[in-house]
């Protein structure tokens, strides 16, 4: 794997949408042509070599290219959008939207990201070493696709909207988690290792949540069922198990009613 | 004094009867003439064909209904192209979103297709104001909008009392408050009944409370249009659209307009319009054994020459349902469970939008798709059957080219059948595989421009003719050699090489160059004041309606521009 390393030279005004900055757009260019592609900065157009220098060299295919991305990235978006394969290591805390609609490859970043993480994630994988802000794993504002496939694991917490709309794939929160996780879920697995303040699952209609701490204020459209033993990433616990979300809508599977579930760990 | 000509271009106006012969077509100050001096600009359309302005009968482009798609779809807005439009000089506009585009999306999406007029399809009367606001900022584009009458309560009752005259009064007040070009019928009595939970699906339901039918309504409100001598006929979104089994009812509804014959001074010979006619052409009793009835209703449509049709052509994309039939949007929620808004309009009428995704993977989609081909494909009269696509319910309007390769393309039509994942079911279904018709650039030519200029009375404006606003559209087509591959003819009518609006180049080569003034077409009657109908007016505000009568009205200053199409009656 060939590895193009990219350093902040300078901040912008505003906020820079780096959605050029995956494995997919760099694989078979040159580091001139590289630092030619577009950024936005609000309605103008930028290159990305205005704000940063590139050494290194890209590979081939996306998933013969690693990006590792230096400098105080707080006001940087989108990185690894769409990508499909290949990693990005972003070493500091970075803004919203990194690795939305990625469909493969790895994306780490060694400090915190902000909003929109993963939204819309169909493959591959992201790893928050520190906290994750809002929507991790939703839809897109008003979209009813949410995250489909993957796996998104925060190391620390993170805030409201945790995999809205999703329909499939895997999300770790390893801290407290803020409130609505799995809204309008039809699928997918979404694990908060720490406390959640309220409305996990709401209007779900397939899905399941595992809940490591406490719910401080549970949603009463779900009843408990059972107490049952699984397996949650890679160590077993014993969880009461509820079912719901019993106000809304059913669908059914050889001619079994398909509820959400929601695991809340003894 | 400007002078401009177009030279040796493949001219096609069926209005004026121009085939596809080469001609000349001369332009002086804005419009038609006959010839101009040797000092004339010249536009060479050598080897390409030129044709009138497009005209749109039927989308829905401004006002409450679509602003309402727009703010509850931000995702329609994304990874959906350039973002930015227009003249670069003036300072680029936005042009956002896919199935409900920005207002100025609208205008330059139009024009680059070589259209020049629409017709916005409902108009709600007490958001008038909203509609004019957004035309405003719509540019390039002539349009016009109907409000909806088929759920009002002044209407009802003056049919359910037989007053003739003072139902017509009452139209001719409404289309001068809220500056409205014509008579807009949806789920006639319907939308009321939903008011109470309930709809009507056939023409015979008593509405509510009224206890009036759905064929009273529209033959009651087809007697006032051609007592009046508007310019357009009802124009009418029938009952139980979207359902199996409903084209007897549609066949019922295009019954109504039997022994009626078009009275008006405007060239317009029908006197009943059904739109979106594809989603009023199934058969079957379910999903499960839904088919096409295509063939039954055009039948009826081919024998029975007072009546036009637009299509309502399904375009197998993601797009944003909106109509004035709020139980129709309930109902199609409960199928996709996607997002749903629903509006009630006091007095007058209401709404529902629901995203919907016609998916070729879908049978019923894909027969929908097979369903609105065939009805261009069976038609006798292409003047009377009009290209659209119920703009965004069926797909939207950017998709018209596709629509026209589809119609003049039998390969076309096969390459997009291969896709289908349930292709012999739709086949079986349909009869679209079998269907060899191949329509020619006259054809189209009826069926974007002539056809809807002649039934919306406006041919005399939106056309070749002398006289008429110089509104042309020049198309990299050589109609002598079509090109095999059909994709270059959905190419060539998404961009035109050149599109003028009132002499001025507004498109070249695809791209906006000019946005000249645009108008606001509406219908000005004449008549005396009638004193039954003004009082009639007055205590219906007082008493049910939540506005004051004097803050009703659009304002003259709130209409941008208009041009009224003015007629008497004594
Ligand atoms: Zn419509």
């Amino acid at each position: 794997m060939e590895t193009v390393t990219m350093t902040l030279t300078s901040q912008p005004e505003l906020f820079l949408e780096c959605y050029n900055v995956t494995p997919d757009q760099f694989a078979g260019k040159s580091l001139a042509e590289i630092a030619a592609l577009p950024a936005h900065e609000g309605k103008i157009q930028w290159k990305l070599g205005d704000f940063f220098k590139f050494d290194g060299k890209a590979g081939e295919t996306a998933a013969d290219t690693k990006i590792v991305v230096n400098g105080d990235v707080r006001r940087m978006k989108r990185f690894g959008q769409k990508m499909s394969a290949g990693e990005i290591v972003i070493n500091n805390d970075t803004d919203m939207y990194i690795g939305g609609w990625m469909t493969g490859g790895k994306i780490t970043v060694k400090g915190n990201a902000d909003s929109f993480l993963g939204i819309a994630m169909e493959g591959g994988e992201i790893l928050i070493e520190g906290d994750a802000q809002n929507h991790v794993g939703s839809a897109y504002r008003g979209d009813w696709r949410g995250m489909s496939g993957g796996l998104i694991r925060v190391k620390g917490k993170a805030g409201n909207d945790i995999g809205t709309a999703m329909t499939g794939g895997t999300i770790i929160i390893e801290g407290d988690a803020f409130i609505h996780v799995l809204t309008h879920a039809e699928g997918g697995t979404v694990i908060i290792k720490g406390d959640v303040e309220g409305r996990v699952g709401g209007q779900m209609v397939k899905g399941d949540a595992y809940i490591f701490g406490n719910i401080l204020y549970p949603l009463p459209g779900f009843k408990k069922i059972a107490t049952v033993e699984k397996e949650v990433d890679g160590a077993t616990y014993t969880f009461d198990q509820f079912i719901g979300d019993l106000g809304e809508r059913k669908t059914k599977k050889k001619g079994e009613i398909i509820y959400g579930n929601i695991y809340l760990k003894k | 004094m400007s002078e401009l000509i177009i030279k040796n271009g493949y001219v096609f106006d069926p209005i004026s009867g121009l085939k596809g012969d080469k001609a000349d077509i001369s332009v002086k100050d804005g419009k038609i003439v006959d010839k101009v001096s040797n000092k004339a600009e010249v536009i060479d359309a050598a080897g390409k064909t030129v044709m009138a302005g497009g005209v749109d009968i039927h989308c829905h482009v401004a006002g409450p209904k679509v602003n309402l798609g727009r703010e509850m779809r931000p995702e329609d807005k994304f990874f959906r192209g350039e973002y930015r439009g227009g003249i670069l000089k003036q300072g680029k506009r936005m042009e956002m979103g896919f199935s409900i585009p920005s207002t100025w999306k609208t205008g330059y999406a139009y024009a680059r297709m070589g259209y020049t007029f629409t017709n916005e399809a409902a108009m709600p009367p007490l958001l008038a104001p909203h509609v004019h606001e957004e035309f405003r900022d719509t540019p390039i584009l002539d349009q016009a909008a109907m409000p909806v009458f088929g759920n009002n309560w002044f209407c009802f009752e003056y049919i359910k009392n037989k007053e003739l005259e003072n139902n017509a009064a009452y139209i001719a007040w409404l289309l001068n408050a809220t500056k409205g070009i014509g008579i807009k019928v949806v789920n006639p009595g319907g939308t009321e009944a939903w008011a109470w939970g309930e709809n009507c699906t056939t023409i015979n339901d008593p509405v509510p409370y009224f206890d009036i039918t759905p064929a009273e309504i529209v033959k009651g409100l087809i007697e006032a249009n051609e007592y009046l001598g508007l310019p357009h006929s009802v124009h009418i979104h029938g009952n139980n659209l979207g359902n199996p089994g409903n084209y007897k009812d549609t066949i019922d509804t295009l019954k109504l307009a039997e022994g009626t014959k078009a009275k008006n001074k405007f060239g317009r010979e029908q006197v009943l319009h059904n739109t979106h006619l594809q989603f009023h052409s199934y058969k079957g009793t379910s999903w499960a054994d839904f088919e096409s009835g295509a063939k039954e209703v055009m039948d009826y449509v081919n024998s029975n020459k007072n009546i036009t049709v637009d299509i309502g052509q399904v375009t197998l994309d993601e797009t944003t349902t909106m109509t004035a039939d709020g139980p129709f949007e309930y109902h199609l929620n409960q199928l996709n469970h996607i997002k749903w808004a629903n509006v009630d309009v006091e007095l007058e009428t209401g709404s529902g939008i629901v995203p919907y995704i016609y998916d070729k993977n879908i049978k019923v989609c894909g027969i929908q798709w097979a369903i609105g081909l065939e009805i261009g494909l069976y038609a006798k009269d292409l003047m009377r059957v009009h290209i659209t696509t119920d703009h965004p319910n069926a797909g939207p309007f950017t998709r018209y080219p596709r629509v026209i390769k589809w119609l003049m393309s039998q390969k076309a039509r096969e390459a997009t059948l291969d896709t289908m994942k349930w292709k012999d079911k739709v086949i079986a279904a349909s009869n679209i595989a079998s269907m060899d018709r191949e329509l020619g650039l006259y054809d189209i030519a009826m069926m974007t421009r002539a056809g809807p200029a002649k039934a919306l009375g406006l041919s005399s404006i939106y056309s070749l003719t002398k006289g008429a606003d110089a509104n042309i559209a020049i198309y990299n087509l050589d109609a002598n050699k079509l090109p095999s591959d059909p994709e270059l003819i959905e190419a060539a009518f998404q961009n035109t090489a050149y599109t003028l609006k009132e002499g001025v180049v507004v498109v070249k080569d695809g791209q906006i160059v000019a946005e000249p003034p645009k108008y606001t077409l509406w219908t000005k009657v004449n008549m005396p004041e009638n004193a039954q109908v003004m009082h009639d007016i007055k205590e219906k505000f007082s008493r049910n309606y939540t506005v004051n009568l004097e803050n009703y009205a659009v304002f003259d200053e709130h209409v941008h521009n208009a041009r009224a199409i003015e007629l008497d009656v004594a």
